[in-house]
């Protein structure tokens, strides 16, 4: 490789660390990068939040150390536009939305793509457990981490397709545990900072008190009613906010069964309770799909979709639409299917794209699942269902928030 | 990459060859203490005192008024709070000019957390402190903190009026003169105040340097104290190397002064002139007002200052933000404020300082590169070309 320009996002963590340090091991001329996302003043942080002055002054040190040069960029408003608003957004309105995605896509494959040529930079460095690779036909596809543990490719299903070519993931091929090695060989001092795990900007992951408190969302919070699929009143809820699909746990609910969140309805201020069987979705229909592929994907192709970061993936077959929107339907049901996620689709290790959920489906031959009705409330189409975290306390569903 | 060119002499300036010579010199035969009585001790002692005489002559002030400080935040503070401190039965009020450095407002927290209360002395829109604020200030204050010229901005203040003014009613003086000493020239008896600081690292001199004049009789408590060194003003054994790294700094810029100012001047006017062509939106601040020759603080409408300096270091310009950004984030900064500069243009504010090592060339380049960043940063973030 020849000596590169590199634009390096650093979070403070060691991940984006490493990757910067590594490329300037290798003599290319690397600039790090700290896009300051949001302000907060003097509260006491998690030492695990990225984006705080305690990880600026991380990311310098290892600047510092490696002897290239660092800044800080102020993207709070951007970042709080696009990302942290409509979160709160959804929340308000009962759609649980992955901000790390979005984050992706709009700050560091967005904002700071754009701010490549500031820094006459060849290309885009970040610390994700991802790979990107130059296809025999030309095209560039991005590849799920050589560590499946830790691949963060689902986080990054919605970056433009034309950035593919302007970034370097240097992690991609490399497990944790070598880039902690790395971090100690290289001297670098964050060689041991604990891992970021929840939302940055709410780094006591009380996601509710943060959209209520800090940001001053009033709706979502009025308690309510809790009713099963006949519209039964079972209990009273806290507000929608404090919900997710597939939630078990803090319902507050003596029931025979064990109940779960299957639905959420923010217009009549209920949320619906079932058995582990009413979670069960065949299928599901997208938001517009950002395919990082030349274009879109033939009616019927097999593939692996993920409908939360810790998901495994499940076989289903992609039926695009004209509109931009897929419809995936899953080869066995799925659990949990939460609008507000992405359904991020696989071939292989490559990753085709992903989209928003828009809503589930159930399965074919139901009375509700016909596609064209007015979707909304129907039975057949568990819309808006949302809840607080990124189903961090949902009984089937693998905590999502995890930073990527 | 180009080499880079430097235009951030107000933050700090090169330390001119003879002053690292001569500190040099003193780190490899100035061992012994000063306060020793041995003949080692005694010579030590004759080259502080002889750096003395040439710091003093560079402020016009008396030798024995001089005392060696670290720099300017602890010229400030023994200044403000010693005076204060000193004159505690008289007042607890203390004031200062709505645009002096943070060392001042530093200082001004200090003694609030010690019970004391200040005034604020306004600024007009062109960066200029009208001499007749000094009589809206209430009574009994104490100490008067006035800077001689910005840092950001280059506004020089009329600080000899204001002193004139103050002192009539019975108030103390303090002159920080950190930015303007070795610029433009400075008179301690003419500007009329009681206390003046500079430091070293700003007239081609090193980091950690700086004196502190009294005026024989000026009310000052020590805030270090110990072994009574610096006439008991300033406790500790002196950084001698610094002091005659000080002391050859002030020697080297007094001898050209008049010169240097002119060239620096005309090497401004250029630089401003060019800028204006190549950009011709930009807005100079304290325009209006007089200001240091070697100065330019100045926004280019739409282009961040944050990218601004992000996009001039990969093009090999350095300068400084106008803003103030320590914490990363881009905010106003509080010197614009005060001159009323709206927040969408306070934040695009830049500093280029020009200084002993800037030369026509340079400045041509650099007004090439600065316009190609505004392009830049203007293209990527969407603002208006």
């Amino acid at each position: 490789m020849s000596r590169l320009r590199v634009l390096a996002a650093m979070s403070g963590g060691v991940d984006s660390a490493v990757a910067a340090a590594l490329l300037a091991e290798q003599g290319h001329d690397v600039t790090g990068v700290t896009l300051k996302l949001a302000c907060y003043g003097k509260t006491p942080l998690s030492p695990r939040a990225c984006c705080t002055l305690d990880a600026m002054d991380d990311a310098r040190r290892v600047a510092m150390r490696m002897g290239f040069t660092y800044h800080v960029v102020d993207a709070e408003d951007v970042f709080r536009e696009r990302v942290m608003l409509p979160w709160v957004e959804g929340y308000a309105t009962g759609r649980t939305l992955y901000p790390c995605a979005s984050c992706n896509e709009h700050l560091k494959f967005g904002d700071l793509v754009r701010r490549m040529e500031l820094a006459a930079a060849d290309q885009l460095a970040t610390g994700h457990y991802a790979r990107v690779r130059q296809e025999p036909d030309g095209s560039w596809a991005l590849l799920r981490a050589r560590d499946a543990a830790k691949d963060q490719s689902y986080a990054l299903a919605t970056i433009p397709y034309s950035v593919l070519a302007r970034v370097v993931f240097p992690l991609g091929e490399l497990e944790k545990s070598e880039v902690r090695a790395h971090a100690q060989r290289l001297g670098l001092s964050v060689w041991d900072k604990p891992e970021s795990q929840d939302l940055c900007f709410v780094p006591d992951g009380d996601y509710a008190g943060y959209i209520t408190g800090t940001v001053g969302e009033t709706r979502g919070s009025a308690p309510g009613a809790f009713v099963d699929d006949q519209g039964r009143v079972l209990g009273t809820h806290r507000g929608i906010v404090h919900y997710t699909i597939g939630q078990r746990k803090g319902l507050g609910i003596a029931a025979g069964s064990r109940l779960y969140v299957v639905a959420i309805d923010p217009a009549a201020n209920t949320v619906r309770l079932g058995p582990r069987e009413a979670l069960e979705r065949s299928g599901l229909v997208t938001a517009r799909v950002n395919w990082l592929l030349p274009a879109p994907p033939v009616s019927g192709t097999r593939a692996h979709v993920r409908i939360r970061y810790n998901h495994a993936g499940a076989a289903a077959s992609l039926w695009p639409r004209e509109d931009g929107t897929v419809e995936v339907r899953f080869d066995e049901p799925q659990l949990a299917v939460t609008p507000g996620q992405l359904a991020v689709m696989y071939v292989g290790e490559r990753c085709l794209g992903g989209g928003e959920i828009d809503r589930s489906l159930v399965a074919s031959g139901h009375p509700d699942a016909e596609e064209d009705r007015a979707y909304g409330h129907a039975d057949g189409e568990v819309a808006r269902a949302s809840g607080p975290g990124v189903a961090r306390d949902a009984a089937v569903s693998a905590p999502a928030a995890s930073r990527a | 990459m180009p080499d880079t060119i430097y235009l951030d002499h107000n933050a700090s300036t090169p330390v001119r060859p003879e002053v690292a010579e001569a500190m040099q010199q003193a780190l490899r035969d100035l061992g012994a203490n000063p306060s020793s009585a041995h003949r080692d001790g005694q010579r030590v002692r004759a080259a502080v005192e002889h750096a003395r005489e040439q710091a003093a002559a560079l402020v016009g002030a008396k030798p024995a008024e001089l005392v060696f400080v670290s720099g300017g935040t602890e010229g400030d503070h023994l200044a403000i709070v010693g005076s204060a401190w000193a004159q505690r039965e008289r007042s607890k009020h203390v004031a200062f000019a709505a645009i002096e450095h943070h060392a001042v407002h530093g200082a001004a927290h200090v003694l609030e957390s010690l019970g004391w209360t200040h005034s604020v002395l306004p600024c007009e829109p062109s960066g200029f402190t009208r001499p007749d604020a000094v009589n809206d200030l209430p009574a009994g204050v104490s100490v008067l903190s006035l800077m001689l010229a910005n840092n950001e901005t280059g506004v020089m203040q009329p600080v000899a009026a204001l002193a004139a003014r103050a002192r009539a009613r019975g108030m103390r003086v303090h002159c920080d003169a950190v930015q303007g000493t070795g610029k433009v020239p400075v008179d301690f008896e003419s500007l009329g105040v009681d206390y003046l600081v500079f430091s070293a690292h700003k007239f081609g001199g090193p980091k950690g340097a700086g004196a502190l004049v009294v005026r024989r009789g000026a009310p000052l408590e020590p805030l270090f104290r110990g072994s009574a060194q610096e006439h008991g003003l300033r406790g500790g054994t002196e950084n001698v190397p610094g002091i005659v790294g000080l002391g050859t700094a002030a020697e080297l810029a007094a001898r050209g002064l008049s010169d240097e100012s002119a060239r620096l001047l005309a090497l401004r006017k250029g630089f401003e002139a060019e800028l204006r062509l190549a950009v011709p939106d930009l807005v100079v601040h304290g325009e209006q007002a007089p200001r240091l020759p070697n100065t330019v603080n100045v926004s280019f409408p739409g282009a961040r200052a944050d990218h601004m300096l992000l996009a001039l270091d990969a093009r090999g310009v350095a300068a400084s933000a106008g803003a103030a950004c320590a914490s990363g984030g881009v905010e106003p900064s509080p010197v614009l404020a005060a001159m009323g500069v709206p927040r969408e243009l306070a934040i695009c504010a830049l500093r280029f300082s020009l200084g002993r090592t800037t030369h026509a060339d340079d400045v041509a380049a650099a007004v090439t590169r600065i316009a190609d960043a505004v392009r830049a940063v203007r293209a990527a973030t969407g603002a208006p070309a």
